[in-house]
């Protein structure tokens, strides 16, 4: 999918009054100096506003504030759900200003306080806010030093900055402090050209590993979370749910509920709810309500429901195509057919969703676990028949993400329930609520025929992919004559597609789509007889593909060999959110049981310059593990409309025991521009086990997760 | 059945009448106000409601009050001493051994019960002791790493 498609699925929302909302920004900020900037001004950084003005707001959408204190603080409607960005944006800003990290206050996700913000998604706050957040920065140091210049009656160019101070070059004497620059002023300044940022030489805190800066609240308890917002006479909220999916509900009984001490019943429409001081009781009380549903019959299961999408899937959509496939299929001598399939994943964040609402006079507050804030606002506003100004969202930390969090249904409960009540409300949702509403990273089907001439160059490829979407599905390899067709769409598909919601999860569409396309490469290789890399970097031009797959490899001692070779080591790579990445991994396979251990993972990736070398590092680990889950276990089981999985039991997330060495390289590459780093050493996770258990035991699966019965199902097809 | 309980709760006593059935994590997180215990699965799967019984790992969303009448109940809030984090929470810290910080409290409460029981594990232990503690942002190395740290750095007092 086209980046800009991505940005806009799901979230193209209504803008609020851009002139207003500065205004109200300003008065609100108190004293000091601002600067304004927007993530989509097309003069600052041409590649990424191209073809997204449209609709975005051109105004601005963050602003950062040189206090009179000194203290710089970052306001910015984006959100920390774990990635870290609570560090690596405030790195940028200390670089650019002159200023130590500890001075730098990071003010996110919170509506009234926060300009508007698309929201965190994407790998994209680093890639698209960071060019524009430095630039602030540099702006912001611009204005420092010209009024230093006019306070000192030095000129400019003969003035220096560090520590939060403007020092002339001749006479460190001669100095004046942030906090004296900005006190009692207040300047206001748009930034709409290019400033000079620093350059790589200059970094003193950008690059250079940095631990978190939200660590001691976190491993104290302190962290606010959203369930831990706890409001005077606030009351826990527990909804009536249907049993299964498609149901309507017919009659409920609350009478037995509303028996229970302290517990109030409301009902507006198909919400149910019991509210109660402890949410607990809600519970018990919840499960007193006698509820008829009428259900739907649905024949989809887990199993057949491969067929059902190739079978309602739309014609197709080419989105990259070349060459004549008639030619190419005539020049291979080789040919691999092959149909790669992918079940349901949930997000599973161990914060289940969750929203605390509050209501006075006519001002609504959420506090949410949502990547969305400002879609939470307007969602909200539209629930509750009000302006969107009477609405604030306050992001506390969220408690994992992973793209679940962009839909907002909770927020919207609890907005509701508070009304209903005049109290403060929290909706949490159990384990069983999150499992059922969760929007799914949709089934999806992909088929591949492609073939090599007999020294193993790729003549032709025709890839078709059904609902797992575009992101990731043009291949990178040089082959002349090829076609890339998606059917249906990664999310917002047509109605009787899925059987429940479907939406983005980490790196939407690619971890599938790069699992086809890789283990289609390998069995390429295979039939060629030729080394699983070798077979790559013959195949391929890019020069970023071809040095992380050498790097990765140099990094694990690779040693060529055609697979099977029973060594169990497989190799992939792609491209995930302007990131290059290669990824060697090294199995063991049980042949009794089907269990496949993975033993060794190596990862190579190229995103350009790092913020944080530390924060980078941990994101990609954080990918490799998550993605054993996907790869080996995670598979929402449903018969019908029936979800099976509820719990933690029966869906398995990865544990400590699964947990390979782990063993990262990132290409240094100070004078690109910073790529997406939260997604991409994800993608290659399913491939490269699948081309190690071939390599280890000669047995191909089709299918993730590659399950104990799926491998023992391969070996027996020999 | 409203009656009254007493424990000791972080060093402190706590005495409450209550519907002694119910469940420690929500009494804890409501009734007390201590939110540093997460609700995760509510079925003892995830391990992000750990807690400290009388020096045992236990979770909370399994245990009724009343199971801790007369016992010490120590919460992530409880485990600094003057002040002074714990070196596991401290260790935690300087592996960046997390990463939303959800599953943080019940991971640092599940090691802690560890390494006072083994004060001197290797690796494969504190895999072992750590395996029904989930983390989705995938911390799980650096974690290990952490709990080896601390009880370096204890030398096996705890």
């Amino acid at each position: 999918m086209k980046e800009d498609k991505y940005l806009e699925m799901n979230f193209s929302g209504k803008f609020p009054d851009l002139e207003m909302d500065r205004r109200k920004f300003l008065r609100t900020a108190g004293g000091g100096i601002f600067i304004l900037f927007t993530l989509w001004d097309a003069s600052l950084f041409a590649q990424e506003g191209r073809g997204r003005r449209g609709n975005l707001p051109t105004d601005f959408n963050a602003f950062l504030r040189i206090g009179e204190d000194g203290r710089v603080s970052c306001y910015t409607g984006k959100i920390e759900m774990g990635q870290g960005i609570i560090t690596s944006l405030a790195q940028m800003l200390a670089d650019e200003l002159d200023v130590s990290l500890d001075s730098v206050d990071m003010v996110m996700g919170d509506t009234d306080l926060c300009p508007w913000d698309m929201g965190t998604f994407g790998s994209m706050s680093t890639r698209f806010f960071g060019p524009p957040l430095r630039a602030a920065g540099a702006e912001g140091r611009r204005v420092l030093l010209e009024l230093a210049a006019e306070q000192l009656k030095i000129d400019v160019q003969d003035l220096n900055t560090a520590n939060g101070v403007v020092s002339s070059k001749k006479d460190e004497k001669m100095r004046v402090s942030y906090a004296e620059l900005a006190k009692g002023k207040k300047i206001e300044r748009h930034l709409t050209e290019e400033v000079k940022v620093k350059s790589p030489e200059e970094f003193k805190v950008v690059s250079k590993p940095v631990t978190r800066r939200d660590a001691l609240e976190k491993v104290s308890g302190k962290a606010k979370y959203a369930g831990d917002i706890q409001l005077p006479g606030m009351l826990h909220a527990k909804l009536l749910r249907p049993p299964q999916h498609a149901a309507r509900l017919a009659e409920a009984d609350t009478s037995a509920a509303e028996q229970v001490e302290g517990a109030q019943v409301f009902r507006d429409g198909d919400l149910v709810a019991v509210l109660h001081k402890y949410p607990d009781v809600a519970e018990i009380a919840l499960a007193k309500i006698k509820a008829k549903y009428d259900l739907a019959a649905s024949d989809l299961d887990d199993k057949n429901i491969f067929d059902h999408l190739v079978k309602v899937a739309p014609s197709g959509e080419a989105v990259a195509q070349g060459g004549d496939l008639q030619v190419g299929e005539s020049e291979a001598s080789i040919l691999v057919e092959a149909t790669y399939l992918d079940g349901y994943k949930s997000h599973a964040p161990i914060e289940p969703h969750t929203a605390t609402a509050s209501i006075e006079g006519d001002k609504v507050t959420v506090w949410p676990s949502s990547q969305t804030p400002f879609s939470a606002k307007r969602e909200v506003a539209e629930a509750l028949g009000i302006p969107q100004d009477n609405v604030r969202i306050i992001s506390p930390f969220v408690g994992g993400g992973f793209g679940g969090k962009t839909r907002n249904l909770q927020v919207v409960e609890a907005a509701r329930l508070a009304k209903l009540s005049g109290k403060p409300v929290q909706v949490a949702w159990n384990r069983k609520e999150e499992f059922f509403y969760d929007s799914f990273r949709p089934a999806a089907v992909i088929t591949i025929k492609s073939g090599t001439d007999d020294k193993g160059n790729i003549r032709f490829w025709d890839y078709h992919v059904y609902f797992a979407g575009e992101r990731g599905s043009q291949q990178f390899y040089s082959i002349p004559n090829h076609r890339t067709m998606t059917h249906g769409s990664g999310w917002g598909s047509a109605p009787g597609t899925h059987p429940f919601a479907t939406g983005a999860w980490r790196a939407p569409g690619n971890n599938t789509n790069t699992f086809a396309r890789e283990s289609q490469m390998d069995m390429m290789a295979a039939k060629a007889g030729m080394d699983p890399l070798e077979f790559r970097l013959q195949n391929l031009t890019d020069a970023k593909m071809k040095n992380v797959l050498t790097t990765a490899a140099e990094k694990f001692g690779w040693k060529a060999a055609k697979a099977p070779s029973g060594m169990g080591r497989g190799i992939a790579c792609g491209t995930d959110a302007g990131t290059s990445v290669a990824t060697i991994a090294e199995v063991e396979v049980n042949k009794t049981t089907g269990e496949v251990k993975v033993k060794r993972v190596v990862c190579a990736q190229d995103m350009g310059l790092v913020i944080n070398p530390e924060g980078a590092t941990i994101q990609m680990e954080g990918c490799i593990t998550m993605g054993l889950g996907y790869a080996l276990r995670e598979d929402i089981r449903f018969k019908g409309n029936d979800i099976l999985d509820a719990n933690f039991d029966t869906y398995s997330i990865p544990r400590f025991s699964w947990l390979p060495k782990i063993e990262t390289v990132i290409i240094d590459n100070k004078n690109a521009d910073p790529q997406g780093g939260g997604e991409p050493a994800i993608i290659t996770m399913g491939a490269v086990i699948a081309n190690a258990i071939f390599d280890a035991v000669g047995a191909r699966l089709f299918q993730q997760p590659m399950t104990p019965e799926r491998v023992k199902e391969a070996l027996a097809k020999g | 059945m409203i009656e009254n309980v007493k424990f000791k709760l972080n060093g402190k006593s706590v005495a409450l009448r209550i519907d002694s059935d119910r469940l420690l994590l929500w009494v804890l997180r409501t009734d007390l106000g201590l939110t540093g215990t997460k609700y995760g699965c509510g079925e003892s799967y995830c391990g992000a409601c750990t807690l400290l019984v009388d020096n045992e790992a236990v979770r909370s969303c399994q245990v009724a009050v009343k199971d801790v009448r007369g016992k010490h109940v120590v919460t992530i809030e409880g485990l600094a001493k003057n002040g002074d984090l714990h070196p596991v929470q401290k260790a935690f810290m300087e592996y960046d051994a997390l990463q939303c910080g959800y599953c943080t409290p019940g991971m640092i409460m599940n090691a802690v019960a560890f390494l006072r029981k083994n004060p001197r594990p290797t690796s494969a232990q504190i895999i072992a002791a750590m395996d029904d503690n989930l983390c989705r942002c995938g911390a799980h190395n650096r974690i290990v790493q952490a709990i080896e740290a601390a009880a370096k750095e204890a030398k096996g007092g705890f």
